[in-house]
């Protein structure tokens, strides 16, 4: 679909030298199944490193599965990364969002992100 | 009431989020609300950031202070960029697919979702947004 490329051209994801935002990120895969592991903050500074990740893996991907169990931050910029993959796997794979904790429920409520995702 | 000014750039997020944190912790600010603003301050910080001197870049001034009774935070975020009222942006519709739904307008949308309140104006050439929370 094209929503992704190798290159992000919205922001450096590399100039986030300070303080409190960070995420790790880590990637797995069985077969075409690609599981993220995320653990810190998906915000406007880290969403870029975790785009660039997805789009890595994106045409290889029968099914994506993002593990939120150690994100306890979210903002618009960490969903739409989200809806980004689900819309490219539409149509050619599965998406999982697992493990929310309550305050990324809290979000995913707030915006209907609970009822448009396959949650686990 | 405490303020600062700022250069409105991406980088300077975690600055904006720690200066707002320090004061949300000196009055005991629930952790879950506290989530809730340092939310609300990133869209807003980074609609500026974004959008307000695009191609330059300008200043912010964020300006905080709470209120007894009830206990309340107040964020005043301004920039003297474009006239650029977020408000009057369509809220996203929540019950789409994901085939349809659009990657725009979230951020306010959460902003007005999660506040008390939020208002805008426009004057002597300064974006001025506001919003309040309650610290319950």
């Amino acid at each position: 679909m094209g929503l992704f490329s190798k290159k992000n051209s919205d922001t450096n994801p590399s100039a986030n030298p300070t303080t409190s935002s960070s995420l790790k990120i880590k990637v797995t895969n069985d077969g075409a199944a690609y599981t993220f592991l995320l653990d810190g903050r998906l915000d406007t500074l880290t969403s870029p490193g975790l785009e660039g990740k997805v789009g890595e893996v994106i045409d290889d991907a029968g099914k994506l599965i993002f593990d939120l169990e150690k994100l306890d931050y979210i903002s618009s910029a960490g969903l739409r990364v989200l809806l980004g993959a689900a819309q490219a796997m539409d149509g050619k794979g599965e998406m999982v969002v697992r493990n929310l904790s309550q305050d990324v429920r809290d979000i995913f409520d707030l915006t209907g992100f609970s009822l448009m995702f396959n949650i686990e | 009431m405490k303020e600062l000014v700022i250069e409105a750039e991406r980088k300077n997020l975690p600055k904006v989020q720690a200066f707002i944190d320090e004061q949300l912790e000196a009055v005991g600010c629930p952790v879950r609300t506290q989530t809730a603003i340092d939310i609300a301050v990133e869209e807003l910080f980074v609609n500026i950031a974004s959008y307000a001197y695009l191609p330059e870049i300008g200043i912010a001034v964020v300006q905080v202070t709470v209120h007894e009774e009830p206990l309340s935070v107040e964020i005043t975020f301004i920039d003297h960029g474009k006239q650029y009222d977020p408000l009057a942006m369509e809220d996203p519709d929540t019950t789409l697919s994901v085939k349809e739904r659009k990657k725009g307008g979230l951020g306010i949308f959460m902003v007005k979702k999660s506040m008390d309140n939020v208002t805008y104006e426009y004057k002597d050439g300064k974006n001025i947004l506001t919003i309040t929370k309650k610290l319950n």
